[in-house]
């Protein structure tokens, strides 16, 4: 009996690393599909998103450090500059971190009025980078920031779902 | 009300047991990344040390990448799967005419080709080269709103250079800028503030035709008012730069707006090629050769050589 080895009476659901790892990888590959024109505007940021949840429901075992790698994988992925997208994302762990308390007590949709803080700082830290290098401010991608918040409660659910049917599965054998 | 005060005291407290185990603070870590990203950033913009460092991290990303452009292709061939016989007949018919014109045509340019070597050749001029083109296909357009560059899917392994023209059956598309180990980047010319050095075929006056950026447009930048351009004026490469090669078109002039205020004239202009459209496209592989420079000049310009010398070291290869 493996599992009940495994089971940590302080970790009420044990989430595998593989799924931690899945979950990402499900973004990146969100992210990857060929969104064009306005819908590349719209799109919602997947990684930032599930970094963003895990950070706030995993907090001792995804924090800034991870997060930030995954920003760096993020930057080769669209090919931005090294480190763009990881600062971004730094900020956007740090947010998650430090509100896990409060997040965690809340509704999903106080939540998404916190998340939308959150969200707003990680683009507006991203745009200013482009800024800084580029010279000029594509506003509509501010955009992406609202549809990321309005995605929030949706992908909470899903994964808390998911979380659970991986929790019972091994229960049941 | 009153139960979320307690309740975060209590898991402060669990907090406080996990307290060895959990490491800096976590305003010292974001300290630390934050400084990290900014010196990666840094370096990133000024100097090339991290591309191989992409190129390895590529390998993990770009599986997932492939993966994700699946669904348009698995699209496009159910598309191709449901085409009627009469749609190929007649798409036959029209390549086998299309086919008839551009032999006729080909068979005069050749005797022109034949024509002109034997004039440069009396003339004792530097022969035109010529240039072989490579095949390659759009991968996916690059996800990012502030860009227009797309990647193909011929990288290191088929011996692709930074620099090297891209161009579709019509003008030129844009440029290779990144080299990965099996997928390049082309930057399009539409990409903001990307210049290409072009000449009206009309008339042969010389300018250089920049990206717009946030639109598929391309503008004309510091041409005076009293310039002589016309709207539908097709805009060709000039080949003076030494990456593009000559005459090769690029783009037609949309709008002119002239207002005495200001001394340049304000000049829109549309790309030929279908920049945001074909998936099929043409690496230019052999850049063509210009002379080397004068020594004296060599030497005034060294000291920027770092930035500039790249078209440089491409054009004489």
């Amino acid at each position: 009996m493996p599992h009940i080895a495994h089971a940590n009476p302080e970790i009420q659901r044990p989430v595998s690393n593989i799924f931690i790892v899945l979950s990402v990888a499900v973004a990146l590959f969100l992210n990857g599909l060929p969104w064009e024109g306005i819908w590349l505007m719209l799109r919602p940021d997947f990684v930032a998103l599930v970094m963003l949840y895990w950070c706030v429901h995993k907090p001792l075992r995804i924090g800034i450090g991870l997060t930030w790698a995954v920003g760096i994988l993020a930057d080769v992925a669209d090919a931005s500059l090294f480190g763009q997208h990881a600062l971004a994302y730094t900020l956007l762990a740090f947010g998650g971190v430090m509100l896990h308390h409060r997040l965690q007590m809340f509704d999903l949709r106080q939540q998404t009025t916190q998340v939308f803080g959150i969200f707003a700082v990680t683009y507006a830290a991203y745009v200013l980078v482009h800024w800084q290098v580029n010279g000029y401010v594509v506003w509509p991608y501010f955009l992406g920031c609202l549809t990321s918040t309005l995605l929030w409660a949706p992908l909470s659910t899903v994964l808390q779902t998911a979380r659970q049917v991986r929790v019972s599965h091994p229960a049941k054998r | 009300m009153n139960r979320p005060y307690p309740l975060t005291i209590k898991m402060d407290n669990t907090q406080s047991f996990r307290f060895f185990n959990r490491g800096p603070s976590p305003v010292v870590r974001l300290v630390f990344f934050v400084v990290l990203s900014l010196l990666l950033m840094f370096v990133d913009t000024r100097y090339r040390y991290l591309e191989s460092t992409r190129s390895v991290l590529s390998v993990l990303v770009s599986p997932i990448q492939r993966l994700a452009t699946m669904p348009s292709i698995l699209l496009q061939q159910a598309g191709s799967f449901f085409v009627t016989q009469q749609d190929l007949v007649n798409e036959n018919k029209s390549l086998h005419q299309q086919h008839e014109r551009d032999a006729a045509e080909l068979s005069q340019q050749q005797s022109l080709q034949q024509e002109n070597l034997h004039l440069r050749n009396l003339l004792a001029l530097q022969q035109r080269n010529e240039f072989s083109a490579k095949f390659a296909e759009i991968i996916y357009a690059e996800r990012d709103v502030f860009k227009r560059r797309v990647l193909i899917n011929k990288g290191a392994d088929a011996n692709i250079l930074a620099g090297q023209v891209v161009m579709d059956d019509v003008g030129i598309i844009g440029q290779i800028t990144r080299v990965y180990p099996w997928l390049s980047e082309v930057t399009l010319i539409t990409e903001k503030d990307h210049a290409v050095p072009v000449q009206v075929l009309r008339n042969g006056l010389r300018t250089v035709v920049f990206g717009a950026g946030d639109t598929s447009h391309l503008s004309l930048r510091y041409m005076p008012v009293s310039s002589d351009i016309q709207n539908g004026d097709e805009l060709v490469t000039s080949g003076i730069d030494g990456v593009y090669p000559q005459g090769i078109p690029v783009a037609r002039v949309e709008k002119i707006e002239r207002d005495a205020a200001y001394p340049f004239a304000r000049i829109t202009c549309l790309p030929v090629a279908g920049v945001d459209k074909h998936r099929h496209l043409l690496i230019l592989s052999a850049l063509p050769k210009l002379p080397e420079r004068p020594a004296e000049e060599r030497a005034a310009t060294d000291t920027g050589k770092g930035s500039k010398g790249k078209a440089k070291k491409l054009g004489a290869p």
